[in-house]
């Protein structure tokens, strides 16, 4: 495909969590849990109106679903704050200047006074119904390969709760990852290349790995917004895998071309959406089909008639994906299952005979379609009337959406755009100055990135790539630095301590958490006045994981401590003297089977070298 | 404008005004958007930009240019009147408003919150509470709850008695949570009310999504359409959208700052549970007023020189001294425990009833029984004259004395009054189950 010819546009946005000590408005910890929920609280949420009463869109549709929350929550692990049964805390100061941090890495222009907003939210992933934001940095920038991006905004924003699953048709979601701190950055959409999203995305990914963020699983997540010229902006949530963008890219483009050719046949054939909702319960009273008999006896069976949209519906807009399955998305978000629509039928249980019936009851003509939703009386409506709303916008224009990227790199109708108008003012949170000579300061003690520091610690300590890789990639290079400045051991086995021998234990289950930098600060003191081997070193750590000990106590029980000269010395003389035969043979042609034999005794407990000199010298002063 | 100082002459010296889009530009920077009032209690330093985006942000004037892009109207929220028939087979129910916000509506254009007092804007807030009955709403005043006074309950009281002498089959009064038990026990004496009058509020604003306001209000409805004919306090019961209680008016407590269970009745339980529009008696034991015909008495002669004194380790006598030397006409002392104060204030509490002035003694536990014959302190409080307010919640005796007071100066009248149940203010009998 010609990207350029098609206008291809892109922007990134990122969200990254913070690993703060507590969480953006509440004192709570942000790490997730998997225990067995303490509460669980039940909540409805309506959009609030504005003047007009214009409701945001997004809001609005979300409202129309009429649905419940449980929200599992805890004693110990959540808090009054996070259930909205308390006002949130003042803002959390480290998340602040972790945020400025990263504005300054990006080359931002922060703003002088920090102003939290509520951006309203009501699928229920937010307990108060809305998102706290606020705008920390605009206008910075980043060199690419293909040029220049401008780095939009930088927002400091709660991340939201986590959605477990549903229950009887109410979502469940638990409360610990609601008010994780997140910066989110965004990207002009000046973007022209897949490629170049691409080496955004790692550029930022490299800036934000050099601060305090969270790192692992579900604690980045990157959306995408793409458009074509003649089409609309949409924005793909949750691109996980950076090699997929490439494909998703192009899938969305195909959609977007699929529906401009679906809107051009459609504007030829004048269609146009006819508003009636006709009830047909009545033409299925024989039928096999399982979805409708269902709702013959608890619900409807509705059915609108879309005027010139024959042949066009069942029409492919992704791989495997129709215009149908664009529909359905629409109606789906109303609650219903599916929708029944004449490019695909007979199927589903329903006969030739049935789809004559309703084509004539709705009297369709030749180039007719109808699409009939067979549900709750309420469901079935609304999920109609979502339905016709899309058709009558596949007339005019592509709709601008948020969708969710799927694993195949096709997408799904998540909800509309949201608007500008979603976003008020959090007024139990007092503004925040950010004096200058903060940010100065900050701007002065930026750290390095990622690939910097590689290169710097390789050139500095004389370490492997592997090596220098692993411990910038594991977050430990400033471990190793701090253990390297107060010790002369030599880097590699301290590099490879971090790189391997932690990640070996860690494998095997043991509590690495134990390792801090003062243990293993320790534990090298140990090598380097001699008391134990390199390697040791290994098995006086997973002492220190097993027990509630010092490193030197678990070398001492373990049976790892080198003995001292005297000690050495008198295990050689022992050595000799049994030996003696031996030696008044061969002389110093003795040295190497009483050194394997002194090595079987020592192994562990006294450095090769030293036994090695010791019996040298006692042999020849024989 | 909110703007003063420094920051206010940096928008005059260019004839900017909120609501007019500008553009700010500083050395590496520049922003526009539209000029957003600015907290009263702010810097002066700063001003405030709405971005395009939806996002608000302060600018440091310092070394700052502003340029006027369009001059915008000041914001303001002009709705139509809504047009609502009545129906002739839903009941009237008449919501009353004191402040608070209860229904809200946000300008989105600049991200203000402006309470909605009027009964239309309430309705366009939650127009559900018309499918339960023909609302007619009026707002009687516009304050926060911590800023009620006696005065007020009058002017409430009146107000409620005008709703129902003029047919309304129930009555709502929406209120700000801080003092609801205080206005709830005033209007309890005040009004003899053949309807139920029903206040209810809200914990979490009404601009946000969360707002338990939708809840209490419908379930005041409800409420408001039973035939408990009692002065009722309608909240949520659990931290749950799920139903609201119904408390008697002299008996809640707000218990907790922030929750939206906030509200508790104390040393008894709740008289009903109000879900989906139906009202389920809890005990069918505990006796209620029921709805009856006729017109509302009113009493609403008040004494609001009445002070309310906590009794706590290190008090001074001179605190009761003080009130006596400035003419209060009564005290509520919330005492401790069983109903003590340190043994030397009772010459001050001698020297108030001697002048006439009622000393009531209630028990800062709340839960439980004032008895002051247990301990010496009690009963040479006894002595001194002082009346105890039994299982009364204090709040409920200080607002009892206001009530008494306005009705008599006679002590004797006064004590009797005090210990006599009227609206259900005291419990012959403590239960196990009300702690």
């Amino acid at each position: 495909m010609d990207y350029d010819k098609l206008g291809l546009k892109m922007g990134l946005e990122v969200h990254q969590q913070l690993n703060t000590d507590e969480k953006l408005f509440c004192p709570c910890s942000c790490e997730l849990t998997d225990k067995k929920p303490d509460y669980k609280v039940l909540r409805n949420l309506r959009p609030t109106q504005s003047e007009l009463g214009k409701v945001d869109r997004a809001a609005f549709e979300e409202s129309r679903r009429k649905l419940q929350f449980i929200y599992e929550a805890y004693k110990n692990e959540t808090c009054l704050v996070e259930v909205d049964e308390e006002p949130p805390h003042p803002l959390n100061k480290e998340a602040v200047k972790i945020s400025l941090i990263v504005a300054s890495l990006l080359n931002m222009n922060v703003v002088d006074e920090l102003h939290t907003m509520r951006k309203q939210v009501i699928d229920g992933s937010n307990t108060g119904g809305f998102q706290r934001t606020g705008l920390v940095a605009t206008n910075g920038y980043m060199d690419t390969e293909y040029g220049r991006v401008i780095i939009e905004n930088l927002c400091l924003e709660e991340d939201a709760a986590r959605r477990i699953g549903q229950k009887k048709g109410n979502v469940v979601f638990r409360l610990d990852r609601l008010g994780i701190p997140l910066v989110e950055i965004t990207t002009d959409p000046s973007m022209k290349h897949p490629d170049q999203v691409k080496e955004v995305a790692y550029q930022i990914g490299q800036v934000l790995r050099s601060t305090k963020v969270k790192r692992g699983l579900g604690t980045i997540r990157q959306d995408l917004n793409i458009s074509i010229r003649e089409g609309a902006r949409v924005e793909l949530k949750g691109v996980q895998d950076l090699d997929l963008m490439a494909q998703m890219v192009e899938n969305e483009v195909k959609r977007q071309i699929n529906l401009l050719e679906i809107m051009k046949e459609l504007q030829k054939r004048d269609a146009h959406v006819d508003d009636t909702i006709y009830d047909v319960k009545d033409l299925f009273k024989q039928t096999e089909s399982k979805i409708i008999a269902k709702a013959l006896k608890d619900g409807s069976v509705l059915a609108i008639k879309l005027n010139g949209f024959a042949g066009l519906i069942g029409k492919e807009v992704q791989p495997s994906r129709r215009f149908g399955t664009e529909l359905a998305g629409y109606a789906k978000k109303m609650g219903v299952s599916g929708i029944f629509h004449t490019d695909e039928l007979p199927a589903y249980g329903i006969t030739q005979k049935e789809v004559d019936t309703v084509l004539e009851f709705v009297k369709a003509g030749e180039e007719d379609a109808f699409v009939l939703v067979a549900d709750d009386d309420e469901k079935a409506r609304n999920a109609l009337l979502e339905v016709l709303r899309r058709a009558k916008t596949a007339i005019i224009e592509i709709p601008e959406e948020t969708r969710k990227a799927l694993e195949n790199a096709n997408s799904e109708y998540l909800r509309p755009l949201p608007t500008a108008s979603r976003m008020y003012v959090e007024t139990d949170i007092p503004t925040t100055v950010i004096s200058r000579d903060y940010l100065e300061n900050i701007k002065n003690n930026l750290p390095e990135l990622p690939d910097e520091k590689k290169a710097r610690i390789i050139q500095q300590y004389n370490l492997s790539e592997d090596l220098a890789h692993q411990l910038v990639r594991r977050n430990r290079a400033g471990d190793f630095e701090e253990i390297m400045a107060s010790s002369n051991l030599d880097s590699t086995t301290v590099a490879s301590t971090f790189a391997y021998t932690i990640k070996e234990l860690k494998r095997d289950g043991k509590d690495i958490l134990k390792l801090t930098t003062d243990c293993l600060k320790e534990t090298f003191a140990l090598v380097e006045k001699g008391k134990i081997t390199k390697e040791a070193v290994q098995e006086v750590l997973v002492g220190v994981c097993d027990g509630e000990k010092s490193p030197e106590q678990a070398a001492k029980d373990l049976n790892l401590t080198m003995l001292s000269e005297e000690d050495v010395e008198s295990v050689i003389d022992d050595i000799i003297s049994s030996n003696s035969k031996m030696v008044e043979e061969r002389g110093m042609g003795a040295m190497g089977a009483l050194m394997g034999k002194a090595m079987a005794k020592l192994k562990g407990k006294a450095d090769g070298k030293l036994v090695n000199k010791l019996l040298r010298d006692k042999l020849q002063n024989k | 404008m909110s703007y003063r100082g420094a920051s206010k002459q940096f928008l005059d010296s260019q004839d900017i005004s909120i609501g007019d889009k500008i553009r700010i530009t500083k050395k590496d920077v520049s922003y526009e958007g539209m000029v957003l009032e600015r907290a009263e209690d702010a810097d002066e330093k700063h001003i405030v930009l709405k971005l395009a985006s939806g996002y608000n942000v302060g600018l440091d004037i310092l070394d700052a240019e502003a340029k006027l892009l369009e001059k915008g109207e000041k914001p303001k929220i002009e709705l139509q009147p809504l047009e609502i028939e009545k129906d002739g087979k839903k009941r009237d129910i008449s919501i009353i408003s004191t402040g608070g916000t209860v229904a809200s509506i946000i300008d989105y254009k600049t991200g203000a919150v402006h309470p909605a007092f009027t009964a239309d804007d309430l309705l366009r807030a939650t127009p559900e509470l018309l499918e339960h009955a023909n609302i007619n709403g009026e707002a009687i005043l516009n304050i926060l709850s911590e800023n009620m006074k006696p005065d007020y309950w009058i002017k409430a009281a009146r107000s409620i008695a005008d709703e129902i002498n003029n047919g309304a089959y129930g009555v709502v009064v929406a209120h700000g949570t801080d003092t609801m038990h205080y206005t709830s026990a005033a209007l309890s004496f005040i009004l003899d009310t053949p309807v139920p009058v029903v206040l209810t509020g809200a914990q979490r604003s009404s601009d946000r999504p969360s707002s338990d306001a939708f809840l209490n209000l419908m379930g005041s409805v409800t409420a408001a359409k039973s035939d408990i004919a009692e002065v009722m306090v309608c909240m949520h019961a659990t931290e749950d959208d799920s139903y609201c209680y119904l408390h008697r008016g002299t008996k809640v407590r707000k218990m907790h700052t922030s929750r939206r269970d906030t509200f508790r009745s104390i040393n008894t339980q709740p008289i009903a549970k109000v879900r989906n529009g139906n009202i389920t008696i809890l005990d069918e034991n505990q006796e209620y007023k029921k709805r009856e015909n006729g017109e509302v008495k009113l009493q609403d002669n008040l004494e609001p020189k009445v002070a309310f004194i906590k009794s706590y380790p290190g008090i001074s006598g001179e605190i009761i001294d003080y009130h006596i030397d400035k003419g209060y006409k009564g005290i509520v002392i919330e005492g401790t425990g069983l109903g003590h104060c340190p043994d030397y204030l009772i010459p001050a509490v001698n020297r108030a009833t001697d002048s006439g002035i009622p000393v009531v003694m209630g028990s800062q536990c709340l839960y439980g029984r004032v008895n002051m014959n247990v301990y010496s302190t009690g009963r040479e409080l006894v002595s001194a004259g002082v009346i105890s307010a039994l299982d009364m919640l204090p709040e409920t005796a200080y607002v009892k004395l206001v009530w008494t007071l306005g009705q008599t100066d006679n002590m004797e009248e006064v004590r009797k009054i005090m210990q006599t149940n009227l609206k259900g203010e005291i419990g012959a009998k403590s239960s196990q189950k009300f702690f």
